[in-house]
């Protein structure tokens, strides 16, 4: 029996129906008795140390409650992080990045936060700051953090903040054996989230409980940042986690929610705090790198060696820096069987914007390097683009890193897809070039994920989880699995999350985790609830429970198939009630792995495009977009389209148009809409193909894998290899703008 | 304190008199005055179209314009697509080819295609990109937004 709405079909969202009436909910939606509005005060300077704070104008403006500062904060000034507890409420006697808040404003209106936030004053000197990677590797550079801040760090007299090594073999044994070495260096900018919610954060304190309102994508996350900070209880931080508008990783971590809790105490009101958009900006953005790759070939086209130099430019505080750089960095050989991989990665504190997770997770970054230098390499040995990639390509099952997962699929189906969809052996119109390029991503490498369905006497049923539903359509996915396992219809299930009092822990949502790890959690939830059926079957029909067979929303036992809830209503008989699944999905760390934890599932992506350029303009135009991902099992095909075709446009945006634009003070020149541009549908390419190769080989529900990123990692470069072939020109900086093209055209001739 | 004044518009159907702040937006008077959240804040400088209403027939960012200057017009905000609790056919299709995904730019998308599709009922893909080309999405391709305006027209043809 399939109910409606069943895994593998492509019912409506879950929560659409909201989102197309405009009752859905975000934070800034959400009013509180009372509130306060709060306002941020900084400086428009990449570096200064703070002199003085004079409240005294601001204090008079009508309706301000509270103006805080430093001083009113806890000696020494309490910190928290991801990674590393250096992130302080407020900035602790330096600006260390543009727009790092120096004080905030509560008020009862916008306009008086905004009024006094403009009277307070802010004496301050100017300092040097480091805002590149050379600038912060020279010998001289101030250092951005204190060492005191990193005790028994090796490099803490430096801006390098953490050295990672990885690979397996020997360089120096093998370096003969290769018929062609190639060594280049690309280039990847600053670009940054733009989720079109802006973040936002309430607290309220009620009684003994702080109530927190945030735009968070970890909630549990930031009830444990809280607690520490402020020694409260689990129990008394209620996190409400409305789904977000949007997040991309820049939601992961707590940013502002400890400041916005300071307030609220001090005040004994609601304080909220939208930020604006601009404000995002200095909030959260991708790290920018250097990639170094050495490749070492043979003349057939079959990869001896990767050598590879990753280095990070993260900001001014690690947030989740560290962990996105060697993650990505720990996969910097791709998808291939290389005999030998070193790879050396560091990240490099600056006086920037703390970068966080975004989007592939330091992923597109490596790959562009990668990817290029091995279309290079294609070009020096006179080798097909597709086939150097295609022979070098794992086996399924092959231990392609050593000592992780295995290639969990058949990647070949893959990469032979995306050419076959491009057209690759296809005659080329005149100023047109195409490209392959292959990513691949690590899953989650740890994760826990508790849940509980509630299947109701009336054959509705509730789910609760902890995961955050910002537009990937955990909700639906996991309604799905519901409705497959109960054999109830979607409509009749809802899906409760987004608060920490109700709903049972679940570590984050990240690493395209959710269907894969809490999907698993569901479903075992269903097989709990599956286990008291049984029971029940076997109580009411007087047999042994062996003889029952429970699945897929149906009893079977001798001769008979009745619904579960057919069976659970006469089992409860007339007080009614409801039958409780719990569920739990852990995959524990693993002490001496690398990362400290295999990847659960590889994501693997095929992009390849084809392209034409304006001589005359230097601008690319796409004429056809292709990406291909192997995701397993499609458990809503609409949602794995709108997740990879949404994934391949962003990854169009970081490698046409995005770029942050500093100057030589360290401030943000193109904050906002206006001056940072991001696809609209008017710079969609001409014709975009998303299609999946499901072979049903992941090790979520149904064999599904993760596949919200995949389609971002390659982007860049078979763009750039597209442009190559149309122009012959190699460019190793993104975004490929029409100027940055045209200069390299006018420079060819 | 601002100027108040006193201002009669009619709001998604219905005939209202308030008094707004001279210096207020209608998108502040919409959101923070009558309630009406659905529409949404992001760039607040005309670019990202999050807060499209209509006023007059016309797409409109509502964070650009102050609301004194709908005293006499019409204005339908999301709230005000759907009759009696019935989605209407532009919603619907956004629903069925799951256009929203975050959600929080399709009250902005909708409303631009909802002004759109009152003069084009026979658009081409290029025409619905032009027509919500001011309207910023980050977290899909655009491309199920475009598939459902372009759904909604047939169904109006029909």
């Amino acid at each position: 029996m399939t109910a409606n709405g069943s895994v593998g079909s492509s019912p409506n969202r879950v929560g659409g129906r909201d989102r197309v009436t405009g009752a859905q909910q975000y934070v800034a939606d959400i009013h509180l008795v009372d509130e306060l509005q709060a306002k941020l005060v900084k400086i428009d300077e990449g570096r200064a140390r703070i002199i003085s704070i004079d409240t005294t104008k601001a204090e008079q403006v009508p309706g301000v409650q509270l103006i805080l500062t430093p001083k009113d904060l806890p000696h020494p000034m309490p910190r928290f992080g991801p990674q590393y507890e250096d992130r302080p409420i407020l900035a602790d006697g330096e600006v260390k990045y543009h727009g790092e808040p120096i004080a905030a404003v509560a008020a009862d209106t916008k306009e008086a936060a905004e009024e006094a936030v403009a009277l307070v004053e802010v004496e301050y000197e100017v300092l040097p700051g480091v805002f590149s990677i050379d600038a912060a590797l020279d010998p001289d550079a101030d250092l951005v953090q204190h060492p005191s801040l990193r005790p028994n760090e090796p490099f803490a007299h430096s801006n390098i903040k953490t050295e990672f090594n990885f690979g397996w073999g020997d360089i120096g044994a093998i370096e003969g054996e290769a018929d062609y070495v190639i060594e280049r260096k690309y280039e990847f900018p600053m670009v940054t989230h733009f989720a079109i919610e802006p973040h936002a954060f309430m607290v309220a304190p009620e009684g003994d409980e702080l109530k927190v309102w945030s735009t968070i994508q970890h909630p549990f996350q930031l009830q444990k940042t809280l607690a520490k900070l402020l020694d409260l209880p689990l129990s008394k931080l209620r996190i409400f986690a409305p789904d977000p508008g949007g997040g991309f990783g820049g939601k992961q971590h707590p940013k502002l929610e400890p400041l916005v809790a300071y307030m609220a105490m001090k005040t004994g009101r609601p304080v909220r705090l939208i930020m604006s958009l601009e404000e995002t900006f200095q909030a959260v953005r991708r790290s920018s790198t250097r990639v170094r790759v050495r490749l070492g070939l043979t003349n057939d086209g079959d990869m001896v060696f990767n050598d590879t130099e990753t280095d990070y430019l993260i900001g001014a505080y690690v947030d989740i820096a560290d962990r996105v750089a060697s993650k990505a960095s720990y996969v910097a050989a791709g998808p291939y069987r290389v005999p030998v991989v070193k790879i050396a990665g560091r990240t490099i504190l600056s006086n920037t914007t703390p970068t966080t997770a975004f989007r592939g997770f330091g992923v597109p970054q490596i790959t562009w390097a990668r990817e290029c230098t091995l279309d290079e390499a294609a070009l020096g040995l006179g080798i097909d683009r597709l086939e150097i990639r295609r022979r070098n390509l794992p086996e399924k099952g092959v231990e392609f890193i050593p000592g992780d997962t295995p290639a969990d699929g058949d990647w070949r189906q893959t990469v032979d897809k995306a050419a076959e969809l491009i057209g690759w052996d296809a005659p080329l119109s005149e100023g047109r070039g195409r490209g392959i390029a292959l990513g691949l991503k690590s899953g989650p490498t740890t994760g826990l994920s508790y849940s509980t369905v509630r299947l109701l006497a009336d054959g509705s049923a509730l789910v609760f989880c902890g995961t955050s539903d910002m537009g990937q359509g955990a909700r639906t996915v996991l309604s799905q699995i519901v409705a497959q396992e109960m054999g109830i219809p979607i409509e009749r299930i809802s899906v409760i999350m987004g608060d920490t009092a109700i709903v049972p822990y679940d570590q984050q949502t990240s690493a395209s985790r959710s269907t894969v790890l809490m999907g698993t959690s569901v479903y075992r939830a269903c097989k709990d609830i599956h286990g008291k059926v049984r029971a029940m079957a076997s109580r009411i029909h007087g047999m042994d429970e062996a003889d029952i067979d429970v699945d897929g929303g149906t009893v079977r036992f001798t001769g008979e198939e009745l619904p579960i809830v057919e069976v659970v209503q006469e089992g409860l008989g007339s007080l009614g009630g409801e039958v409780i699944g719990n569920g739990e999905m852990r995959k524990d760390k693993e002490p001496d792995h690398p990362l400290a934890g295999s990847a659960a599932f590889f994501e693997f992506n095929c992009t390849a495009i084809e392209a034409e350029v304006d001589d005359e303009t230097g601008e690319i135009q796409i004429i056809k977009h292709v990406t291909v991902g192997d995701v397993g099992t499609a458990l809503n095909p609409q949602q794995v389209h709108g997740q990879d075709e949404g994934a391949a446009i962003m990854g169009l945006g970081h490698t046409l148009m995005e770029v942050m634009i500093h100057d030589e003070m360290g401030r943000i020149r193109n904050m906002g809409a206006i001056d940072y541009r991001i696809p609209t549908s008017k710079d969609l390419p001409a014709e975009l193909v998303s299609d999946s190769i499901e072979n049903s080989d992941g090790p979520g529900p149904y064999g599904a894998k993760g596949v919200s990123e995949g389609s971002l990692l390659c982007t860049a470069p078979a763009v750039g290899a597209a442009v190559r072939e149309a122009t012959g020109l190699t460019i190793r900086d993104l975004p490929l703008t029409p100027q940055r093209v045209w200069e390299a055209m006018r420079e060819q001739t | 304190m601002s100027e108040v004044i006193h201002i009669e518009a009619n709001i998604n159907g219905r005939d209202r008199a308030f008094e707004v702040a001279a210096n207020h937006t209608l998108l502040d008077v919409l959101r923070d005055q009558l309630g009406l959240t659905g529409t949404k804040e992001c760039c607040v400088v005309g670019e990202c179209g999050a807060c499209t209403v209509v006023v007059d027939g016309m797409p409109m960012n509502s964070c650009l314009m102050l609301a004194v200057e709908i005293d006499g017009r019409d204005v339908i905000s999301v709230e005000g697509l759907a009759t009696d609790g019935r989605l209407s056919t532009l919603q619907q299709a956004f629903l069925d080819v799951s256009a929203p995904q975050c959600g929080f730019c399709i009250p902005g998308q909708l409303m631009s295609a909802h002004a759109f599709l009152q003069r084009n009922l026979d658009p081409s893909i290029e025409d619905v990109h032009e027509a919500l080309g001011g309207n910023l999405c980050r977290c899909a391709g655009y491309l199920q937004i475009t598939e459902a305006v372009m759904l909604a027209a047939k169904a109006g043809r029909e």
